[in-house]
Formats: structure tokens, sequence, C-alpha cells
């Protein structure tokens, strides 16, 4: 088994370092002093588990977990036990350390991590037939969670700390990121084509070099996303 | 008052006195950055970015062994959290406590 440490402080990373060290079969690839670089990390390497702490200035542990797609198993390390119930509704989180982590206690949760017991694959599998089955999509807009009909929607973009949502009838400026939002969209039907942009592939009504249009909307295509995008149509 | 010891350091060690070392080492340089933060903050009435940083040094509260002081740091961060300082003297002098124990060992 592989692992990361994910820790603002320098103390706690190499406490965790140590332990690691006294299992037999966990590495440690890496370790950050914040969730950003963990996620450019994760972008093009594969780990089993990872140590994260909850409270790190700017990004926390939590929207960590929120951003990356398909998360490995996760143990929490924290000071604060007031977090715990909020932890389990992840599934990819198998245990939750309080801070300062005993050797005892450690390797309760790495028993934990490595058992046969814990299934992250079939819970991530369900999540993703009822995102994909799901035709409603509920926004928090001034403390009102208010229903889009997903099909509905022919263009997101991201704008900031916001995004935009395009719908036939309305537009909607959410507080949110588009991976966010991308990992609630059927994948048959939207597509990311840009990194601010995201589409519904059965609004468009012309592509053009570089670029897409989506009913009045010019939106532009990156190359990387253009093979993908040639994938998905119908062309004769 | 409370003092620091390393009781936490070397049950965890496993009698690595290097890595001991090296830990201590660690908590020398973070700790005085973590303190600065915090007064700071404090000092400019910004109790929520202080309640942010007491939980950070809650963390070396508890690793140096000072379980009653971790206590009141419990509590003094939550009572910036609500926008009041009460036991921010007793918080300060713990600070004291342990920047006097760190400069000896």
């Amino acid at each position: 088994m592989n692992c990361i440490i994910i820790d603002d402080e320098a103390t706690a990373r190499a406490i965790l370092g140590h332990l690691c060290k006294s299992v037999d079969n966990l590495s440690v690839l890496e370790e950050f002093p914040n969730a950003i670089q963990a996620i450019k990390y994760l972008n093009h390497k594969h780990v089993d588990l990872i140590f994260l702490d909850i409270h790190m200035p700017d990004f926390t542990g939590f929207d960590f977990i929120e951003t990356i797609k398909n998360p490995p198993k996760i143990i929490l390390t924290t000071s604060d036990a007031n977090f715990a119930i909020q932890a389990f509704e992840y599934d990819c989180i198998v245990d939750y350390l309080l801070k300062p982590i005993t050797p005892e206690r450690f390797q309760k949760a790495i028993q934990k991590a490595a058992s046969k017991d814990f299934s992250r694959s079939e819970s991530t599998s369900t999540e993703q037939v009822e995102a994909s089955t799901a035709n409603d999509l509920y926004v928090n807009i001034n403390r009102r969670l208010i229903k889009i009909d997903i099909p509905s929607i022919y263009l997101i973009e991201a704008k900031g700390d916001y995004i935009q949502i395009k719908t036939e009838d309305q537009n909607y400026t959410v507080h949110s990121t588009l991976k966010k939002i991308e990992d609630k969209l059927p994948v048959d039907t939207f597509l990311k084509v840009h990194r601010s942009f995201i589409i519904n592939a059965k609004k468009i009504i012309d592509i053009q070099d570089n670029s897409v249009l989506i009913k009045k909307d010019v939106v532009p295509v990156s190359r990387s996303k253009r093979s993908e995008l040639m994938e998905r149509l119908n062309l004769l | 008052m409370e003092q620091p010891n390393l009781s936490y350091i070397h049950s965890m060690s496993g009698g690595d006195q290097a890595f001991e070392r090296k830990l201590i080492d660690i908590i020398k340089r973070e700790f005085p950055t973590e303190k600065k933060i915090y007064f700071d903050h404090i000092t400019s009435d910004d109790y929520i970015r202080s309640a942010a940083h007491v939980h950070k040094l809650k963390h070396k509260i508890s690793i140096l062994g000072l379980d009653k002081s971790y206590e009141i740091a419990v509590a003094f961060e939550h009572n910036l959290r609500e926008g009041n300082t009460t036991l921010q003297v007793e918080f300060e002098s713990i600070l004291t406590v342990m920047t006097t124990y760190l400069e000896n060992i």
C-alpha cells in the first residue's frame, strides 16, 4: 500500500511519516503542506491511501475530498473531534485520527484501511448511478435550494469562485466549481471542452475551428479537448 | 503551572532518538512562527484567524504533554470563534511556558 500525507503543519507530517515507517508494506510517496499541491500530484499519480488534515488554510480537508474525482481511502487527522459525524458522510473516509496520534491508534487505522471488508469501489459506483440517472440538480442560491432540470442546461461557465449555469429558460450564478458540477452531470451528455466551460453536447449548433456555437454563445475548445469532442459527434 | 514534558514524543518514537531530535527541532522551528501569527491576529482583533492558529498550536501543546493546558486551549479556541477573548491570558501563559521550555531543550 502506498500513501501521501497532507498537512500544513510540519510537525504533524513528521509524526505521520515516522508512524508510517513502522508499518510493513506501507510507503509514503510524498508529503504536502497544502491540498492544492496534492491535487496536482493526484492528477497524474495513483495512491492507495491519503492521510488528510481537516484544518488547513484556504482549502480544508473536506474541500479536498469534494474536489478530487474517485478519492482513494482517506484517514482524516485532526485536533478537533467535532467533525467525526461529518467525516463519515464520505464513503472514502476509513478512519478519523485525533491528534496527537498514538502508535496504537495509528495501527488500528491502518488495519481498517487495509481491511478487505472496506469496499470503496461499490459505494463509488452507486454514487455515479445516482448522479447519472437523476434529471434534477439542486443548487444553493441565497440559502434556497433551487431545482434545475439537467437536460435544459446548455452551458456552464466558471467565473472566479462562481459558476454560471445557463438553461433554456434562465441563468443561475452559483458559488461552486466546474469540478463539483461536472461530477453531478451525465457524462454521455456533458463535456468539459475548456478549463472554464462545460457544454451540453446535445445542444451544439455548429463547430468551427476551435470553438462551438451553443444557442448564441461561442465557446472555446481547448486543443487537448478537441479530439474528445470530435469522438462524440455522429460524423458523416 | 503545568510543565511540558517529552512523554508523548518518547512513546511514539519507538526509542528512535534520532527521530526524537528531529521532531523537537521541527517543533522548535515551527512553534515561534505559529505563535507570532497568533499574536499578529489577536492584536488586530481578528478572532477567527486567531482561533485557527490556536487550533494549530493545540497540537503542539498536546505533543508536549500539557494535558490541562490543552483543555484551556480548546475552550479559548471556542471562545474566539464566539467572538470573545475569555482565557486569553491563560492561553498566552501556556505559550510563554512552552517558549521557555523549547529554548532550553
